[in-house]
């Protein structure tokens, strides 16, 4: 489906456009395209959720088979057996208990693994690690945008503002999400919103003396007119603890790109992954976490229930864990992970893995997880089946200096 | 309309260096500015939080310790006789708390949690300084400073109790002192210990590490070497932070319930001590107890990286998202000529002519505006308000999502949520603001003749005071610094 994901864009009138800018009325959202669904096209929604701080892989999904897993996870390894069994996934891997919405999918074929995966980035600092998984370059590097923004960029223009738009949840953008295509920004309100008419004024002052200001705050007010529709901008209503805001941001987020004129695209990011104390096993604290991100997989599959069939989640962290526990039962800055595939249009059900082992000659630098299978060869394999972006494209522009990393094939329905 | 140089140079020197005008701050900001700002930083000591009510960290520890014990204690259903003795008497009984601890006026209290109670008293304090301060520079050094040596609240409750003793004991007094000073003192107060676990690291060939069953936890040795002194790219290696692990194992505190005087206090654990001589960036350090990690900090102090990653940080915060070289230059050389001395180091940022550019200003962080708001509109200090729109923002106080702070980019609050949080704070805090000043002498007070006439017209068309008032706060001149 090369142009499936906003083609058929309805441009706004013109005389509306020159009425609404001429009356200084801040209804911006007004100009967001109306979507018509072609027979057979799809209107697909694609989503990326970054886990902050490197979470341990595996403990996620543990290779409960691999004869040196349980010494090296000493005191927190999962197992099949015992009080909080690990869910068997295919004999080798098991799905950390608290992961009960992913194993429903995965079973349904809604959900994959895929294990032993890194970006090309090697060193152990968090911040670079997710600078180089969000601008999807080789390196380190000032460049500040991100693979998701360029690749928005990359999809038919059929309307200035309208398909091109991402959805960055949080009050500030990430990196993954920033760039030339126009983002739209959602957190859970706190405060009442300001009238439309101060809107306008500043709106009006900003496009006099500061266009840089201009844009982003029509962004800003073009989503909040969004949520009002979708139902999610009354203040004070969503709040949570750490570990429910991660099903709080899932929520927002989903009735957005929802809506029949939002984005098709978000990301989220959820932070506390580094685990390096007391990480704990089958329960504790990453435990804790992977229950509060899969209840925002269960957000998700309820707030796009109409369109979860042409629905890809990407789930990623910056990297792995230490393969052995320190000294304090928990692990490390590390290198190979864990991302997961969710949605109706993932071909799910299976843990994709090229394993390297535990042992410790197999470990990088006889530490870590080794990564067998490159991060971007799984987003370029997803870009390029749902939303029909060219291996060019994908080499040059949204992951420049690539060409060697193939898209992983067969990943979407 | 040309507005000399002399006039926007009077407003950076609020806007850039400082807090934003108060109207008292105007007064003495006349003449000079870079005059304004070197006597602001001639007297260290006005950076201190002195207020009689904070106790100090390891006090605030023990407290908090107390506190807990209490909550244990209730929650293990006790007979009724003790539920009725005081808090007081009863953390006297469990030994936590001598008299000495009693005097501060924001001791546990019955249904209350304390961390949240302490840290409540702590944001307090700074709110009120920020808001009455006559040196706004150093403020804005202490924000800087705390930032780069970030922890979060969100860690434990006893940092959560410890954030503000820890900006207050540590960050404060060294702000204009040697770089080296400051960095030991971070790296030996418990609240870092435990944001980053190094009271949990043990040496494997250590009486503790027991043949090798406990080992390193190498959390804070990297965030030192990557985010407190060299930059990601300051020339380390795996092996580097391994080494440097070893090298600050036992470096933890005494036990705060254990011990009514030094409890909650920095020790050297010699039984979980890695033995031995540890090489890190090359150079080998005997072994030689707490010493020996002393003296591999005060080296990295003087590390070249230390020297550039310093100034780039500072620049960045201060003066411009993408700071002139000759800018890093003169702070780098200012840095490694002083021995990395922060006084010098801050004073060449006051000199620079580079400093002064009015060109591609940054966007004021969500602290910065919001204080400079409350500034503005006084705003009497209610930190509950400043604590819900940083978050709304984005910004809880102390408590970024990493170690490595929040961004000295302003680039990365100018998000389309953020900037629409941004206005809705502006219409509630003109609502409530306390200013009698007329909206258009306000803008005139803040901004002198550097006000854009678009800004002047905008305000003056507002349909009440109140919009003018808001118009203000989101005015590009108040918005950019």
């Amino acid at each position: 489906m090369s142009d499936s994901f906003l083609a058929n864009v309805e441009h706004p009138h013109s005389s509306r456009r020159t009425f609404m800018q001429g009356t200084g009325a801040l209804l911006a959202w007004a100009y967001a395209p109306k979507f018509a669904f072609a027979a057979g096209g799809k209107d697909s929604r694609f989503v990326t959720i970054i886990l902050r701080g490197a979470m341990d892989g595996l403990q996620a999904v543990a290779p409960v088979a691999d004869p040196e897993y349980e010494a090296l996870h000493a005191g927190i390894a999962l197992a099949t057996d015992g009080e909080h069994p690990a869910i068997g996934l295919d004999g080798f891997f098991a799905l950390h208990p608290s992961m009960i919405n992913f194993a429903r999918l995965y079973k349904q074929n809604q959900a994959l693994v895929v294990h032993a995966v890194a970006t090309p980035y090697r060193e152990r600092s968090h911040f670079d690690g997710q600078d180089v998984l969000e601008t999807g370059l080789a390196g380190v590097s000032a460049n500040e945008s991100g693979w998701l923004n360029r690749a928005l960029t990359t999809l038919p223009s059929g309307d200035r503002v309208g398909g091109r738009t991402g959805l960055s949840i949080g009050s500030v953008t990430p990196i993954i999400m920033r760039g030339p295509a126009p983002v739209l920004g959602w957190a859970a309100p706190e405060l009442p919103k300001a009238t439309d008419d101060l809107a306008a004024r500043v709106s009006e002052l900003y496009r006099h003396r500061d266009p840089k200001l201009a844009e982003v705050l029509q962004e800003g007010l073009r989503t909040d007119g969004m949520a009002m529709k979708a139902g999610v901008a009354e203040p004070g209503k969503m709040r949570g603890n750490e570990f429910e805001q991660m099903r709080i941001a899932a929520t927002g987020a989903a009735a957005l790109i929802a809506q029949p004129d939002g984005p098709r695209v978000a990301s989220l990011s959820f932070g506390g992954w580094d685990t390096h104390a007391n990480e704990g096993g089958a329960t504790g604290r990453l435990a804790q976490l992977l229950g509060g991100l899969d209840n925002a997989i269960s957000a998700f599959e309820q707030g796009l229930k109409s369109v979860w069939k042409d629905t890809t989640i990407l789930i990623v962290t910056e990297f792995g864990r230490t393969a052995k526990v320190n000294g304090t039962v928990g692990t490390d800055h590390g290198t190979a992970t864990v991302a997961f595939l969710i949605g109706g249009a993932v071909k799910g059900g299976r843990v994709i893995a090229d394993w390297p082992g535990l042992k410790m000659r197999q470990l990088y630098e006889g530490r870590d997880l080794a990564p067998t299978t490159d991060l971007r060869a799984v987003v370029k394999g997803v870009l390029a089946e749902q939303w029909g972006l060219s291996a060019n494209v994908l080499a040059e522009k949204v992951f420049p200096g690539s060409v060697l990393i193939k898209p992983m094939a067969g990943l979407i329905a | 309309m040309v507005v000399p140089n002399s006039q926007i140079e009077l407003i950076l020197a609020t806007s850039r260096f400082g807090l934003g005008a108060g109207l008292k701050d105007m007064a003495q900001n006349k003449g000079d500015p870079r005059a304004y700002l070197r006597k602001q930083i001639q007297n260290p000591k006005a950076a201190l939080l002195n207020d009689k009510d904070l106790p100090p960290s390891d006090a605030i520890w023990r407290l908090q310790w107390a506190d807990d014990e209490r909550r244990r204690r209730e929650r293990d259903a006790q007979p009724p006789a003790m539920q009725a003795v005081t808090m007081q008497t009863q953390m006297q009984m469990n030994g936590s708390v001598t008299k000495a601890d009693d005097k501060y006026k924001s001791v546990p209290k019955p249904q209350s949690y304390y961390p949240e109670l302490i840290f409540r008293a702590e944001v307090e304090a700074r709110l009120k300084l920020a808001l009455e301060t006559q040196t706004p520079f150093l403020e804005r050094l202490v924000s800087f400073w705390s930032n780069h040596f970030a922890l979060s609240v969100a860690k434990s409750g006893q940092v959560k109790a410890m954030a503000g003793a820890f900006e207050r004991d540590v960050i404060r007094p060294h702000i204009l002192g040697k770089f080296a000073d400051l960095l030991v003192a971070v790296e030996q107060h418990p609240a870092m210990i435990q944001y980053l676990d190094n009271q949990q690291s043990i040496g494997p060939h250590s009486r503790a590490g027991d043949n090798g069953k406990h080992g390193l936890n190498e959390n804070l040795a990297r965030e030192i070497l990557e985010l407190h002194v060299l930059g990601s790219d300051g020339g380390y290696s795996q092996a580097d932070v391994t080494n440097f692990a070893g090298v600050i194992t036992g470096w933890t505190y005494n036990d705060p319930g254990n011990d009514q005087l030094y409890g909650g206090r920095f020790t050297f654990a010699p039984a979980r001590h890695e033995p031995g001589d540890l090489i890190v960036l090359g150079k080998a350090y005997p072994e030689n107890g707490k010493e020996q990690g002393e003296a591999v900090l005060r080296d990295l102090a003087r590390h070249p990286s230390a020297a550039r990653f310093i100034a780039r940080k500072l620049a960045t915060a201060f003066i411009s998202d993408s700071p002139a070289k000759s800018l890093l230059s003169k702070l780098e050389t200012a840095y490694r000529a002083s021995d990395g001395d922060l006084m010098v180091v801050t004073r060449a940022l006051i000199d620079a002519p580079e400093s002064w550019q009015a060109s591609a200003p940054k966007l004021r962080s969500p602290y910065e505006f919001i204080i400079a708001a409350m500034r503005a509109m006084e705003t009497p200090p209610d930190t509950g308000v400043m604590l819900g729109a940083l978050t709304s923002l984005g910004q809880p106080l102390w408590q970024p999502i990493g170690p490595n702070g929040y961004p000295d980019d302003s680039t990365f609050w100018m998000s389309p949520e953020g900037m629409s949080v941004r206005l809705d704070i502006a219409a509630q805090f003109a609502h409530r603001a306390k200013t009698t000043a007329d909206p258009d002498a306000l803008l005139t007070a803040l901004f002198g003749s550097t006000v854009s006439t678009e800004t002047r017209q905008m305000v003056a068309r507002a349909d009440s005071r109140e919009q003018a008032l808001a118009m203000i706060l989101m005015s590009p001149e108040f918005q950019r610094r």
